[in-house]
C-alpha cells in the first residue's frame, strides 16, 4: 500500500525556537555537526492502491488550506512506497 | 446589544468572557461551533484556550467550523469581532488578520500579569481607552509570538494597525512587542493578552480589561 | 495464545499460570482459587493481580487507615465519606465541595510529562465522577537536589506536565509546593489535587444499582497504555533489574479529557445516569468490579464491545489496559437515546458494552464465551490484608541526641547574608519560574494562588462564598518524628487557610513513604497515620479520603517521611479576604505566637546538611485558637495582612511580605539570630493599621496567644535591627535561582 507524505516547514525566514532549542542541544551531547535545524511536521496519509494525480491534486489543495499555514509554512507532497 | 461568545471543543475562556460581556452591560449569548445560526447578535467574541487540543496549529481546525462561515461574512460586513488568545489564532488561520501566532521564544506556557499600552483606539473593541494608555492585564499563552513578513510588519506599523504593545522586556518573541493588531476596517481586532480575566481587581490583577467590552457596546449604539 | 475461558480453567484445573510475574504471591494465588473453586482464567488472574496490588488493594496500608474511620470526628458537614472516589463536604447555601489528593510518582520519574499530565488528568476524572464541576488543581512536588543533573531532566518535564494538560482542561492552579531533597532523587513525587464543586443534590456514587440497566463505556478508546502499569510499576521499586518490567506509561490528550468532563457534565445536569466510574489505575477492571460491587454484585459486560485503537488487544490486555480519559457509566434504558446523544454533540465516542443483572457475579464475554465469572467484591474490595512488621528504625534515638551546630547571626553583615542566603536557597526561593508556566485565570474565579498561603476560588458570584485549599509536609519534621510530623503538617495546612481567614473543613492527604517491606519504612508510616488520625480527631476535621504511594525508594534508602496533608477551608465573603500582604506604609507588623529555639529539621539545618535533633511537639489546641483569632480577625477587619511562618521562620515569611507588593518594613528583633531562623509551628505575622491594636490586644488575649510587636510598614528596604537590605537585592537573590537553575 502507497502512502502520500506531506511535509510541513517553517518557511526559512520565520523564527524556529524548537529547532533552535535542538541545535542548542545537540552540540551539548557532543554532536558537533549541525550548522542550523528546523523542525517541521510530516502527515502520512494512507490511500488504497497506488495515489492518482487527481489524488495528489486533492491533497496539495489539503495541504494548503488545512495541513500548513502558507503565512508560515511551506510544504511539499510526494509518494512513498 | 447582544454579543455573541463562541464555544469550539476545547474552548475554555468562555465563560469568561460572557461575564466580561454582562459586566460591561451588554447580553452574552453562547455559540456553538457546530451551529452556523448566529442568533441575531450583533457582535462576537472567539474566547481563549486550546480548540481542538490546538492540534496541528492553534486555531487551524476551529477556523473551518460551521459556526465561523456566517461570523467571516458578517465580519466582512463590518460585525465587530474580537479573537483573543486562541481566537487570535483562529482569526489568523481564518486570514481575517494578517500574519500568524507562533511558539513562545521560551517554548514554554507563560501566565504572568504585564503590562500593555494601547496604541489604537479608533477600533470597535478599543474606544473606551485613551491613546497610550497602560494597562495591566493577564497573558497566559503557548503561542502568543505575533511573526509576519517585513513588509506586513510595515504596513501595520504604517497604518496604526498595532492596538497594542507588550510594555517592557519581550514576554513571548512577538515582532515589534505586538500584543493586538486590527483589520483594516477597525472592527476586527485580535489580542493575545486576556481582558475578559481583569474586570475586577477581586478575580484578576486589575479592572482594566472590562474597556474593551464597555468599547463594544459603545460602538454598537452608534 | 488460545482464549482461556471459564469452560477450559474448569477443563484444566492445573494449567501452569504466571501469578508470580504478574505480582501475586502463592498465597494470593491460592485464595483466588479458593473463592473461585477452581483455577482462574488468564483474564481473571489479570484482574486478580492488578486489583490486588499494593497501589488497588492498599493491601499493606489498610489496617492502619482504619483510624480515619475509628478515629472520626462526627460532622454534618461529610456528605460522602472514605471509600467513593473522593470525599464530600457540606460548604453552605446548598453546595457541596469534592476534593482529593492522588500520587503519580514513579510514572512521573519515567516519563516525567506524561506522567505527570496523566496524575492530573487521573485526579480530575475522580472530582468528575463524583458529579461535581471541577474548579481548581493544586501540585506538590517534590525533587531530587536542584542542581542534580537528573533533577534538571525530570523537574521541566513534571512542570510542562502539570501545566500542558491542567492548562488545556481550563483548570486554574491555585498552589503546591517544590521542595527539593537528596532522598527524593530518582523518586520525585508528582502528589496532584483536584477541587469540584455542585448541588447536593447532584452528588454521583460509583455503584450499579438495577437489574436491566445498561453499563456504558465512553470517552477515549482503548489501547496499550500502561498495561500492568499500576500492579508493575507501583509494587516495584527501582532496582537495576532491567526494563522489561516497566511497561510504557500512558499517554494523555488533555482535549480529550476536557471534552469529556463538558459531556459529562451535561449528561449530569440532565440526570441521565444512576452511578459512574472514572476508568484510572487498573481500567476496566477496576471500574467493572467496582461498580457492580457498588451494586448488587450482578453485571455482564461483552468485552469485545469496548472500542479499540489498538484491535490486536487480547482480552487480558484490554481489562487491565490504562488508556486515559474514559468513565463508565450505569444508564437506565429509557435514558441512553439521550445519553447517546449528548455524546454524539461533544463528538465522544461512546459504546453500551453490557448490562447490570439481578445476579452475584461479574460476567465479562469475548465473542459470545465467558471469560470472567466472579464475586466482584472479591476483586475489588476483599483483596489480602497484610499487617506488616513494623519496628522504630534504629536512626530515631540517634538523630534525637544530635546537637545542632549551625551559625547563628548576630551582626548586622550577618544577618543581612543569612535573610539573602535563605531568600535565594531553592526550597524558599521563588517559584514563578514554575507557577508562570500554570494558567491561574481560567474560569475567572481565582481569589488566590500561588504564592498565597493557600489557594482560594469563588464559588458563587452572588453571595461571594469561597473555598480555600492548602497542601503541606513537612519531611524534615516526619523524619525526626513522624507522629509530630503528621500533626504539624497538618495544623500547618489548616493555619495556611485560616490566615486568610477562611475556617478549615475538612482533610485529604496523599502517604509518600518507602517500601512497606521494610519494617523501618512500615513503622514511619504507621506513626504517620496515628499522628493524622489523633490530629484530625483533634481539631475536629473529617478525613475525606487519601491516597498511599508506597515503594519510593532506591535501593535501601528510602525517601524521606512525606505525609502530604491538604486541608479545605470555607469562607463565606472572599472580598473580606485578609491578603498575605500589604502595600502601603505605616501599618504596624505583629508576631501572633511565641518562638523558641526550634531549629531542628529546620531549612537553615537542612543548608548545613544537619538533619538531626528534637521535632517540635504539636500544640493542636493552641493552633485551634490561633486558627479562631485568624478567622476573628478577618470578620472584625482587624488584619490588612496576614502570612503564616513555616519554613524558612520570620527570614522568609518577611521576605515574602515585603516583595509581594514591593513594600519594605522595619523590623526590631531580640535574640535576632533565633527569632529569624526557628521554625516553631503555630506563628504568624499579621499587619493592622495602628488604630486596631486595641482590638488585635483583645481578640489575641481571648485566645490566649502571645503578642509581638516587631516593626512597621514602609521604604524600600528590609530592615533588621542594624542590617538594611535593599528590596531590590531581596529581589535579585530570591527570583534569581529558578531562572539560572532551570531558564
Amino acid at each position: 500500500m502507497a502512502k502520500i507524505v506531506v511535509d510541513v516547514m517553517l518557511k526559512p525566514e520565520i523564527l524556529d525556537p524548537q529547532g533552535k532549542a535542538v541545535a542548542a542541544a545537540l552540540p551539548r551531547l557532543g554532536f558537533t555537526f549541525a550548522k542550523d535545524v528546523r523542525q517541521g511536521k510530516r502527515f502520512e496519509i494512507e490511500v488504497d492502491g497506488d495515489p492518482t494525480p487527481a489524488q495528489l491534486a486533492e491533497v496539495e489543495k489539503a495541504a494548503e488550506k488545512l495541513l500548513s499555514n502558507p503565512v508560515i509554512e511551506n510544504f511539499t507532497v510526494r509518494v512513498e512506497k | 446589544m447582544k454579543i455573541g461568545v463562541v464555544t469550539f471543543p476545547g474552548t475554555l475562556d468562555d465563560r469568561d468572557a460572557a461575564r466580561a460581556v454582562r459586566h460591561a452591560g451588554g447580553e452574552a449569548v453562547a455559540l456553538w461551533h457546530n451551529d452556523a445560526d448566529l442568533h441575531g447578535v450583533d457582535a462576537v467574541i472567539l474566547p481563549g484556550g486550546f480548540s481542538y487540543g490546538d492540534y496541528l496549529r492553534c486555531g487551524a481546525i476551529s477556523r473551518f467550523s460551521p459556526v465561523m462561515e456566517p461570523i467571516i461574512d458578517a465580519a466582512h460586513g463590518g460585525m465587530p469581532l474580537l479573537g483573543i488568545c486562541n481566537g487570535f489564532q483562529v482569526l489568523a488561520e481564518a486570514h481575517l488578520i494578517p500574519g500568524a501566532l507562533t511558539r513562545n521564544h521560551e517554548l514554554h506556557f507563560l501566565c504572568r500579569d504585564q503590562n500593555l499600552t494601547i496604541e489604537n483606539t479608533n477600533t470597535s473593541w478599543t474606544s473606551s481607552y485613551s491613546q497610550g494608555q497602560e494597562i495591566l492585564i493577564p497573558l497566559k499563552n503557548g503561542e502568543g509570538a505575533y511573526m509576519c513578513d517585513d513588509e506586513t510588519l510595515k504596513m501595520l506599523e504604517g497604518e496604526g494597525r498595532i492596538i497594542a504593545r507588550y510594555v517592557g522586556e519581550n514576554p513571548n518573541g512577538s515582532r515589534n512587542l505586538i500584543a493586538g493588531i486590527t483589520n483594516e476596517r477597525g472592527n476586527v481586532v485580535g489580542l493575545m493578552p486576556h481582558p475578559e480575566h481583569a474586570i475586577d481587581s477581586l478575580t484578576g490583577p486589575s479592572a482594566d480589561g472590562l474597556g474593551f467590552f464597555t468599547s463594544v457596546l459603545k460602538a454598537l449604539v452608534k | 495464545m488460545a482464549l482461556d475461558t471459564v469452560v477450559l480453567a474448569q477443563a484444566n484445573p492445573d494449567a501452569t499460570q504466571p501469578f508470580a510475574e504478574l505480582g501475586l504471591k502463592p498465597d494470593e494465588y491460592a485464595r483466588i482459587k479458593e473463592i473461585l473453586g477452581r483455577r482462574p482464567t488468564s483474564s481473571e488472574l489479570a484482574m486478580y493481580s492488578v486489583m490486588w496490588s499494593e497501589h488497588c488493594s492498599y493491601k499493606s496500608s489498610k489496617v492502619h487507615l482504619k483510624q480515619f474511620g475509628d478515629k472520626a470526628v462526627k460532622t454534618d458537614a461529610l456528605l460522602v465519606g472514605i471509600g467513593e472516589n473522593a470525599g464530600v463536604v457540606d460548604v453552605g447555601q446548598g453546595y457541596a465541595v469534592t476534593f482529593k489528593i492522588e500520587s503519580h510518582n514513579h510514572p512521573s520519574f519515567i516519563e516525567p510529562y506524561q506522567g505527570a499530565a496523566t496524575g492530573v488528568g487521573g485526579i480530575v476524572r475522580d472530582i468528575l465522577t463524583m458529579g461535581a464541576r471541577p474548579i481548581a488543581v493544586m501540585d506538590p512536588l517534590r525533587f531530587g537536589p536542584a542542581d542534580a543533573p537528573d533533577t534538571r531532566r525530570v523537574l521541566p518535564g513534571i512542570v510542562a506536565g502539570v501545566g500542558g494538560y491542567g492548562n488545556c482542561l481550563g483548570l486554574p492552579n491555585i498552589g503546591g509546593e517544590v521542595v527539593f531533597d537528596e532522598t527524593y532523587l530518582g523518586n520525585p513525587l508528582v502528589n496532584a489535587l483536584c477541587v469540584g464543586v455542585m448541588k447536593h443534590s447532584d452528588i454521583k456514587l460509583a455503584k450499579a444499582a438495577g437489574a436491566g440497566n445498561l453499563v456504558v463505556l465512553y470517552g477515549a478508546k482503548t489501547g496499550g497504555d500502561g498495561i500492568g502499569g499500576v500492579s508493575v510499576l507501583a509494587s516495584e521499586t527501582f532496582e537495576s533489574k532491567g526494563p522489561a518490567k516497566r511497561p510504557a506509561v500512558q499517554v494523555g490528550d488533555p482535549f480529550v479529557e476536557k471534552v469529556l468532563i463538558e459531556c459529562s457534565l451535561e449528561i449530569f445536569a440532565e440526570d441521565l445516569v444512576v452511578g459512574i466510574q472514572d476508568l484510572g489505575g487498573a481500567g476496566l477492571s477496576c471500574a467493572t468490579s467496582e461498580l457492580a460491587s457498588g451494586g448488587s454484585g450482578g453485571m455482564k459486560v461483552q468485552l469485545d464491545k469496548v472500542p479499540l485503537r489498538d484491535p490486536s488487544l487480547s482480552p487480558e490486555e484490554i481489562l487491565m489496559s490504562e488508556s486515559q480519559e474514559r468513565m463508565c457509566a450505569i444508564v437506565e434504558p429509557s435514558k441512553i437515546a439521550r445519553f447517546l446523544e449528548i455524546c454524539e454533540k461533544w463528538d465522544v465516542t461512546v459504546s453500551v458494552i453490557g448490562e447490570v443483572t439481578d445476579g452475584k457475579h461479574l460476567e465479562i464475554t469475548w465473542h459470545g464465551e465467558l471469560i470472567v465469572d466472579v464475586p466482584p467484591r472479591t476483586v475489588a474490595h476483599d483483596g489480602p490484608v497484610y499487617n506488616r512488621p513494623l519496628a522504630q528504625p534504629a536512626y530515631i534515638d540517634i538523630v534525637a541526641k544530635e546537637i545542632l551546630d549551625l551559625p547563628i547571626p548576630s551582626t548586622a553583615d550577618e544577618i543581612k547574608s543569612t535573610v539573602l542566603q535563605l531568600a535565594a536557597t531553592p526550597n524558599l526561593a521563588d517559584k514563578s519560574w514554575v507557577t508562570d508556566q500554570y494558567d491561574r485565570y481560567v474560569q475567572g474565579n481565582s481569589i488566590q494562588s500561588q504564592p498565597d498561603d493557600s489557594g482560594m476560588v469563588r464559588i458563587d458570584e452572588k453571595t461571594h462564598l469561597g473555598v480555600a485549599v492548602a497542601t503541606d509536609a513537612n519531611a524534615n519534621w516526619s523524619y525526626l518524628n513522624p507522629y509530630e510530623g503528621a500533626k504539624l503538617a497538618l495544623s500547618e495546612a489548616a493555619r495556611n487557610i485560616a490566615t486568610a481567614g477562611a475556617k478549615p473543613l475538612a482533610v485529604t492527604n496523599c502517604l509518600n513513604f518507602g517500601s512497606p517491606e521494610d519494617p523501618g519504612v512500615m513503622w514511619q508510616f504507621a506513626e504517620s497515620v496515628r499522628g493524622l488520625a489523633d490530629g484530625c480527631l483533634e481539631m475536629g476535621l473529617p478525613v475525606t479520603g487519601g491516597n498511599v504511594s508506597f515503594y519510593n525508594q532506591t535501593g535501601s534508602v528510602a525517601i524521606l517521611p512525606t505525609p502530604v496533608i491538604g486541608v479545605l477551608g470555607v469562607i463565606d465573603d472572599v472580598r473580606t479576604r485578609t491578603p498575605m500582604s500589604f502595600n502601603r506604609a505605616g501599618l504596624d507588623l505583629y508576631l501572633l505566637g511565641e518562638t523558641f529555639d526550634d531549629l531542628a529539621g529546620s531549612e537553615w539545618a537542612y543548608m548545613h546538611k544537619q538533619r538531626g535533633g528534637i521535632a517540635p511537639i504539636a500544640d493542636l489546641q493552641r493552633e485551634m485558637r490561633l486558627i479562631d483569632l485568624l478567622v476573628a480577625g478577618r470578620t472584625k477587619k482587624i488584619f490588612t495582612a496576614a502570612h503564616d511562618l513555616s519554613q524558612g521562620g520570620l527570614s522568609a515569611t518577611l521576605t515574602e511580605m515585603v516583595l509581594r507588593y514591593n513594600t519594605g518594613a522595619t523590623i526590631q528583633l531580640e535574640n535576632v539570630g533565633i527569632s529569624l531562623l526557628s521554625e516553631t509551628p503555630g506563628r504568624v505575622v499579621v499587619a493592622i493599621d495602628p488604630s486596631q491594636s486595641a482590638a488585635l490586644t483583645q481578640e489575641a488575649a481571648v485566645q490566649k496567644i502571645a503578642l509581638t510587636k516587631i516593626g512597621v510598614t514602609g521604604g524600600d528596604a528590609l530592615v533588621i535591627n542594624d542590617a538594611t537590605i535593599s528590596l531590590k537585592e531581596l529581589r535579585e537573590a530570591h527570583t534569581q535561582t529558578f531562572q539560572k537553575l532551570f531558564g
